[in-house]
This record gives structure tokens, sequence and C-alpha cells, in this order.
């Protein structure tokens, strides 16, 4: 039989609002414990939550953004449950009213566009930090005590829940980059796992391929990067399949992804079920935004990711328009080739040579990239690589490095080339045998004699010439 | 010169004005009251702690033991927050300040605000000054005690459902829970945070507006305040003529009623109609029958929650334990008192899964019927008039045994507080050589008429208000 | 309304309040007293009514983002039973 994944996503986006959700204390990374606190975010007696106004039109923002309908009437709500780095002993949440509703999102795919649907997008308040110390592995069950910083506690978070409408590891991936691009773009949050300001659960289940029931799904938590939430789904989803394939029943559960052995271990039951007594938070009132906020907010969205990756997966492959645009590139090459470059050198070039050397896309003048591409076969290596690390710089002009011509002399190469010809008669042998791909080793041994200074193309054509004809 | 000031009869009103005229300087009035507590408090217990120094260029004010005061231990009368000394000012404390007001010191409550009788509170009761065997009424009989004997001029209580008007009834002054959002309540100690309100307690009527017009608008720390629609007025006219008054029929219905607080209260009601006031009978039929179930589901419910926050981790009384876990509970056990860990309980079990819509939900609902009966009893009415405590103040112990016996101490408090209108106690009488309170009702925001009214009363009555035990 | 002393107890877990054998006894025959009492507002078909959950016709009350000064240190710790390097210090979670 063949079994279909079935996963639906749960994201919390740490927004990067100047202050909390509910005071005015600053958010930021790297203060001392404890000192970005206030009576509000320590819950201290009598303090009481004032929402923030900029993460309210966020919420709307991205709900826009995902195709979400705003309610008119969203209402917060209490999550009653006890921890250390819940100050109150309740975690204020929009619940049965959430800001944003009955989403879609369509993710551009190599075969065409996936629906996936977004169930809903909430604001809440994120969590403190706890910290176990002690005990001899260092993890909570071994710990001595617990150490509280209640910095990051209040900071204002959206909880966005997908339909379970994901049916691969690399469609989640695609969906998540896709999804992470939209928020980094529409500037409401650095949405980046390693730093926790973006963190995914995936509930996956499986079942027979093109039924559509619903089997017993668990979720997986604790994953730090796309490529590690592929990996956990996969092993999940394995895990799973393999359970019904012997005949067993899958358990609901929540499992831990492991990074660094690429396992899955089950969290410890918790004592009594959850039971978390939701209520309307009364210190709060409703939050109705009116039907010109809303109208105002959507004129001001930026055109889309997905759009962006569909427009320019017309010209090149969707795979490059893919990293292009989810790298946040694609304006940098739309420019670089409207200043004359060819399109799908423009695009390995931008993804490739720039990201590699960790240029900021931002600081490049599109007229002189166009330059370096259009002269990138004809200017020595060295030449172009050093071009590219400062084209970023600014005042960066490409015309020095164009005029470093290359060595395309032949009668200053062909020495060069008898030489490594005559050093290497086996290759020689095996390329006038058939294997033609020994062209390529050849170039590379003359491109390294000349420190990078030949002509790539003339240095070819040389090679190619004495192979075929020396015979 | 503090032994010129008769602080048993001394207003506020007449304090500030002696103040004013640098007759008495803010330190010696203070001092006078100091005095008197270091007299009679020992007796009454209204005080859980005084402040020696004056700190301000007015007169002085005792704050219920809820109310935030940075620098000054607040316990909300519960073991769990003993020696919490907060680091902020609640919103009506930093008010008071601005204002000049000395504190006093801060009085006794019932645990957490949850009682009728103070009894609930963790670190004893506190008595009537007519009769120390009696209690002064509950949550805020500290306040309403030491108003009456002399041991403030004026104070602050917190109100969820009778907490301010049912102990001024009991003591004989009066109290004022004010319209649902026009006090902060930034820096209370919660307990219902859909229900709680901080008002005044004072001698008079005109105290109690002056003291309102010091507290009340919009605060940016408190989401669900608003700026009153109209200033405060202080009321002046002894006349009532225009004013429409209305008595719920189905509150006078209600056997609890002791015979000498309805012969007072009605004796009263014949002397507003005589001051050219209208006087009628009004329904209010669902408020009276499901306004005490709904309170106790909805103050519970919140309180369950407001409550969760005594945890033992950032503040107040820890109890040790081997894991976080035992911690909590240890310290929540042995931190909460009887009463608190019933509300929580009662709350929790309302609010858990498969119970809400039953309970909370449904209650919830029922708070709308309130609102709308009431709202509809104002088209006719400016306000609406019952007696505040269906009983005088009762001895000690009488109901401690029975937590129904004490809820039902504010069957007539609560359907208005549900609401979230403004009530004001004012003196009407006396029953067994007790005070008798009369509860007058207004329409959100209607303070104004509830001022003008009750002036009016306390004028035509002149009822010497000082417990005849300490009179000279 | 009756309440069972288990019901008691898993409410009481719920609540993190760890009562004793005589607190579960008490609280059993109470709650049940009071539960009848309250449950007299499920008397009402109640089915149209839209529920209040505050007394305040009053909505969209936000504040600007514009930061505030945090408290210092010192305050923050002030009350703390335990504390260690600015933290606050409990009991081992596990
Ligand atoms: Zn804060």
């Amino acid at each position: 039989m063949t079994w279909e994944p079935v996963i639906g996503l749960e994201i919390h986006v740490q927004l990067k609002t100047r202050t909390k959700m509910f005071c005015r204390c600053p958010v930021g990374f790297g203060a001392a414990e404890n000192t970005q606190t206030c009576p509000v975010c320590l819950g201290f007696p009598g303090a009481l939550p004032v929402p923030n106004s900029t993460a309210i039109e966020w919420v709307v923002r991205l709900g826009l953004a995902l195709g979400c309908e705003i309610a008119p009437r969203a209402v917060f709500a209490r999550k009653n449950y006890f921890y250390p780095d819940l100050p109150k002993g309740y975690q204020i949440s929009q619940y049965d009213l959430p800001s944003c509703i009955n989403g879609r999102v369509l993710v551009p795919l190599p075969n065409g566009d996936h629906a996936v649907g977004i169930v809903r997008a909430h604001l809440e308040e994120d969590a403190a930090k706890n910290v176990h110390v002690g005990g001899r592995t260092g993890r909570i069950g071994g710990a001595d005590y617990t150490l509280v910083d209640y910095n990051r506690g209040g900071t204002p978070l959206v909880e966005i829940v997908t339909a379970p409408d994901i049916h691969s590891a690399e469609e989640a991936k695609r969906f998540l980059q896709l999804l992470r691009q939209t928020i980094v773009e529409l500037g409401i949050s650095d949405a980046e796992m390693e730093k926790g300001t973006l963190r995914v659960d995936a509930n996956v289940s499986v079942r027979p391929e093109g039924s559509d029931e619903l089997r017993t799904r668990c979720e997986i938590k604790n994953m730090n990067s796309f490529t590690h939430i592929a990996r956990g789904i996969e092993a999940e989803v394995e895990r799973q399949v393999a359970v019904w394939e012997s005949g067993g029943e899958v358990e609901q559960h929540t499992y831990d992804f492991d990074v660094a052995t690429g396992t899955l271990t089950p969290r410890r039951a918790k004592e009594e079920a959850d039971d978390y007594r939701y209520f309307p938070e009364p210190d709060l009132l409703p939050v109705e935004p009116s039907a010109a906020l809303v109208e105002q907010l959507r004129a001001g969205l930026p055109e889309l990711p997905a759009e962006r990756i569909r427009r320019v997966g017309e010209t090149l492959d969707h795979e490059r328009a893919l990293v292009l645009v989810t790298g946040g590139l694609d304006a940098l090459w739309r420019d670089t080739v409207a200043a004359g470059a060819e399109a799908v050198a423009a695009s390995n070039v931008i993804a490739n040579q720039l990201v590699g050397a960790g240029v900021d896309p931002g600081g490049v003048d599109p007229a002189e990239l166009a330059k370096l591409v259009e002269a990138r076969e004809r200017i020595p290596r060295q030449a172009f690589d050093e071009a590219i690390a400062r084209v970023a710089e600014p005042g960066f002009s490409a015309a020095p490095y164009l005029a470093r011509e290359a060595v395309s002399d032949a009668a200053a190469l062909e020495p060069i080339v008898d030489a490594i010809l005559a050093a290497n008669p086996a290759q020689v042998e095996q390329y006038r045998g058939g294997k033609e791909g020994l062209l390529g080793f050849f170039v590379g041994k003359v491109m390294k004699e000349t420190k990078g200074q030949a002509d790539a193309r003339a240095v070819n054509e040389l090679v190619r010439t004495k192979l075929n004809v020396d015979v | 010169m503090s032994a010129a000031v008769d602080t048993l009869r001394l207003t506020a009103e007449d304090a500030l004005g002696l103040v004013e005229r640098r007759e008495v300087s803010p330190a010696e009035l203070h001092g006078a009251y100091l005095e008197a507590i270091g007299e009679r408090d020992g007796e009454l217990h209204c005080y859980l702690r005084t402040v020696a120094e004056a700190e301000g260029t007015s007169i002085p004010i005792a704050l219920k033991d809820v109310i935030s005061t940075r620098g000054v231990e607040t316990t909300a009368g519960s073991r769990i927050l003993s020696g919490y000394v907060p680091v902020f000012d609640s919103t009506v404390a930093a008010r008071c300040k601005a204002a000049g007001l000395t504190l006093l010191g801060k009085t006794n409550t019932d645990e957490f605000a949850m009682g009728s009788s103070t009894e609930n509170s963790a670190f004893g009761p506190s008595r009537n000054p007519w009769d120390p065997s009696r209690v002064p009424g509950g949550s805020g009989g500290g306040t309403a005690a030491a108003v009456s004997a002399g041991l403030a001029p004026w104070g602050l209580g917190s109100d969820t459902g009778g907490s301010i008007k049912q102990p001024s009834a009991l003591c004989g002054n009066v109290g004022l829970r004010p319209t649902y959002g026009t006090v902060s309540r930034y820096g209370i100690v919660a307990f219902a945070s859909s229900l709680d309100q901080v008002g005044p307690v004072a001698k008079t009527v005109r105290d109690v507006a002056l003291l309102y017009r010091i507290i009340a608008g919009r605060d940016a720390a408190d989401s669900t305040t608003v700026e009153l629609p109209s200033a405060v007025e202080l009321p002046s006219a002894e006349r009532l003529e225009g004013l429409r008054v209305g008595v719920p029929r189905q509150a006078m219905a209600l056997e609890a009623i002791e015979p000498g607080v309805r012969a007072a209260f009605e004796a009263a009601l014949e002397l507003v109609e005589e001051l050219g006031a209208e006087v009628g009978e009004c329904d209010l039929p669902l408020s009276f029958d499901y306004g005490l179930p709904c309170y106790y589901l909805i103050a519970p419910a919140e309180a369950s929650s407001n409550l969760a926050r005594y945890d033992g981790v950032r503040y107040g009384r820890r109890s040790e334990g081997e894991s976080y876990r035992e911690m909590v509970e240890g310290s929540r056990d042995e931190g909460f008192g009887d009463e608190p860990k019933r509300r929580i309980m009662l709350g929790t079990y309302a609010l858990s899964a498969g119970y809400y819509d039953a309970y909370y939900g449904q209650a919830q609902k029922v708070r709308t019927l309130i609102v709308r009966e009431h709202a509809s009893a104002f088209e006719k009415f400016d306000v609406l008039a019952t007696p505040t405590s269906p009983t005088v103040a009762f001895p000690l112990g009488d109901r401690t045994a029975d937590p129904l016996a004490m809820y039902a101490c504010d069957l007539l408090t609560i359907p208005s507080c549900v609401a979230g209108l403004p009530g004001l106690n004012v003196p009407c009488g006396f029953s067994e050589g007790l005070p008798v309170g009369l509860q007058l009702i207004g329409p959100q925001f209607g303070e104004n008429a509830l001022f003008r009214a009750g002036h009016a009363l306390e004028r035509a009555l002149g009822l010497d208000l000082v417990p005849a035990r300490l009179r000279a | 309304m009756a309440i069972t002393a288990e019901q008691v107890l898993h409410v009481a877990r719920l609540a993190r309040l760890d009562l004793t054998d005589d607190e579960v006894e008490r609280l059993t025959g109470e709650l049940g007293a009071i539960l009848d009492a309250v449950s007299k507002v499920s008397e009402l078909d109640l089915s149209d009514v839209p529920p209040t959950s505050h007394p305040l016709d009053l909505v969209n009350v936000w504040a600007d983002d514009a930061p505030h000064d945090s408290l210092p240190l010192e305050d923050v710790l002030r009350n703390a039973p335990a504390s260690e390097r600015g933290l606050f210090r409990v009991p081992p979670t596990g």
C-alpha cells in the first residue's frame, strides 16, 4: 500500500515591535536578565495589560497577506495553567474569536500551485525563559533547580495554524520558506528559527493514498531549521507507516525531534489532561478593527512572494524563481536583467556567487552587476570574484575589473596547453577514447597554471582543438 | 493643636478647610488621627499597619489593603502576601498622593476582598465601632469602621459585590461604588476583574463626591477605564423636586430583610417624597432572582484565574518543596485561607471542560438580562432605592460556619454591581441601636444624581452618626 | 447538584491546591451546596441572549508601541523568595 502523509503546521512568529504585547517594556535580545520587566510582565498583584496597537495592526496585515478574513470582533482570552515562565498563571491569547480566519496560501510548486488553508492567525504573548541549572545531564529532568528570566515574557507572538493540507516534508518546507519570506517582507518579524523568532510544530498523520480519512496524528516539536522540520516529518511518517503496516495502531503523542541523532523522543505524559479553562480576558476589551483600517492595511500590502515566484517563473525555471524570491533576491535580479544582463546568467550569479560571497543584495548597483554578469567569462576568474566581493560597496564600478583582460593569445597559451597534455597521457588517451567530459579537467589545469588570468573560452577552444586534431 | 481636632466629628471637607486656612498642618492632622488610632484601634482592629510620617500637603486618608502602595506592605488580608511590599503605586494611590493626601495606613479586609464581615482576614477581624461584639461588614470593614470611629477622615475601599456599600451601611457612613470603568483598577489586588471597582468611604455625601473627583477618570494603565462624561458636582440642594425614585418590588419582597431595617428604609423613603421626589415601584425580577447565582459564578471564575499568580515564585509566601509543583501547591495551600480556596475551587470547576457553558457561559448571559432589566428601569426613574443590607451588623461568628448565609449579605447590593452601575450607601436610621443604610442605584455614570439625592436625604435626616458609645 | 470528592480532588489539582483530607471532605459538602444554589442560572433558556463579559460598551483601547522604563532590577527582585544572579530561583520543574 502507498501511504500519504497528512501534515498541518502550527507556527509561532515573534513580532519585532518595539515593546511587549501588553506592557511597554522594550523587546530585544541581549539585555541583562530581568532588566526588561515591569509589574505587568512580572505579574505583580494589581498590574493590568494594555494591548500594543502595532501588534494589533500587524496581525491584520499578516492575515491579509495570508488571504484571511479579518474578524470584525476579536477577543483576548485567558489560557490558565501553571509554569514558572508564566507569571500570571495564565497566558493571554485570542481563542474562540481570533483576529484572522479562513485564509489560503497558494504555494508555487514545480508542477503548479498547491493550496494550503490557514485555519487561523491570532495574537498571544510569549512565555518567559526558564534556565535549568545543575544535574548530571543539564536537561529538565535532571536539573537541581530552575532560574527564570522574564525579559522575553510578554513579547507579542502570532500563532498561525494551517489546515492539514500538506502532503510531504518537501511541501512543508516550501510552504514555510514562502511564509517566512512573506513575514520578513511585511517587516513584522525577523522570523529566524535559530533565534527562536520563528517556531514550528508539525502535526503528522498518514493515510492510504487516495482515501480521505484522518487518522490519529502526532505532534513534533523542537525543530530549529527548515531542514530539521523536513527530516522530523520524514522520520515521523516513516514511523507511523511502520506501525500501521505491522498491524499496530498509532497513538496520539508528542515527540521532540533530536537534531543530533535525527530521532524522535516521546515527551513525558502530563499528570492530568490539558484543561486550560479559557474564558474572555476581563481586563481587556474586544478588538474591532474598522473596515477603513482593514482596507488601508490591505492597500499597503507589498506584492507578495508567491505572486513574484509565479511571475519570475515565467522567465526562469521554477527552482531558480523560488531561490531568488525566498532569498529576497528577485528585485536585484529583475533590475540586473533590465540593465542588460542575460536572465539565467544573472540568476546564477546572484543566487550563487553573490550569496556565496555574503554580499548584501540591497547595496548592489544593478547596472554595474549587469556589466559583470555579461563579462563573467571574458575576464579573469580572479577579477570576477574580486569584483563580486566588492560589488555592494558604495560607489563600486565594474570598469577596472572589466579592463583586466584575460590571456587569450594562443601564442602565450599554447606552450602551457602542450605541457599539460604531455604530462597527462592517460587522460588524453581516455578523452580520445570517447570520455569527452575530461575536457574540463584539462581546462582546469590550464586555468590553475595561469593563476586564473586565462580567458576560459580561449582555453576551451585551444584544448579541444589540440585533443581532436593531434591524433 | 491636635487636641483641638475632634476626629470623631470632623468631616474631610472641614479638615481640608482647616489645612487650607493653615489652622492645622498636615502633620498635626495626621498625628491627631494616629493618636485616635492609638486609643481605639486596639479594640477595633481597623488597621493592618499605619504610616507614621505624614507625606503630603493635605489631609490624611486610609486605604484598604488591596490597594498597592509603593514601599508600604500590601497584603490584601492574606497570609500569602504577608511581607509583600509593592514597588509601584496603584493609580488611585498615586492620585491621592498627587492631591497631597497623606497615607495614614492600610485597612483590614476579608482575604482578597472575599467576604462580608472581615472575619476572613488572615490577620483577625475588625469590629464594629457601634458594638465591638459585632462585625463591621465586609470586605471593606476596616475602612468603614475607621471612618465611623474617627480613625480616618475618609478612605478608599474596593467593591466587587458590595464590599464598599455593605460595610458603610453596617458602620453608618457613606460609601460609593462607582460606575464600572470610572476608577482605575491598576494596582488593586484583583478579585474579579469585570466587577471590581474602587470607591470612597466618608462621613458625608459631599466628602465622598470630593474624593471621587480625585480618583475618577481614565487611566492609560487600565484599558477598561473611561473619562467621566460630566464633571463631578458637589451636591448642595436640599430639595429633591423632579427626582424620580424607583423601588424594586422584588427587592422589598425579600423575606431576608429585617423588620427594623425595613421600617427605617420606609421612613426614609417617605422623607424623600416629602423633599419633593416622586417615588414609585419598579420591577427587576430576574436581577433579584438570578443576580446572586450569576455573581457567585462570575466572581469565583475570575478570581480562580486572578489568584493563579500567587505561586511563590516572584513574591509572597513560599513553602519549600522538592519540585516546582510541590512548592506551588504547598505555598498556595498554606497561603490561602478557607474562603479564597472555596472560591478558587468553585471558579476552577465552573470554568473547567464540560461545565463552562452550563455555568460561566450561562452566567454571562444572565448578566446581559440583568443589564437590560436595569436599563429599562432607568427609562422611568432617575435613581433606584433599596435597603443596602438586609440586616444590621451581626455578631462575630454568626455566619462563619455557613458560606451561603454569608453570601446572602450581598443579596441587595449584587444585582447593580453585576450590571456595572453606581451605588451609594447613605445612612437612613437605626434599628436596635445600630445603623441602617439606604442604597441608591444610578444609571451608568449617574453618580451626580446619587450625590444629589443622598445629600438631600442626609441633610433632612440629620442623624448623629458618631457611634453612641464613643460620643463624649 | 452533587460534586464528588474525586471531582474536588481533580479541581484542586488543576488549581494547584494541595488540600488535606479534611479540606477535601469539607469542600465536597460546601461546594455541593453552593453549586446547588448557583445552578439556578441553568433554569433559564438563554439561547438567544448574547453573553456580557464586560459591563462597559467599549472596544479598541490600545497603546502606542513606545517603550517606557522597565523596573530597576533591585525592584524586580525585591519581593523574590529566592533569586540568583538577577534571576528568580525555583525548585526544578522536572
Ligand atoms: Zn513589562
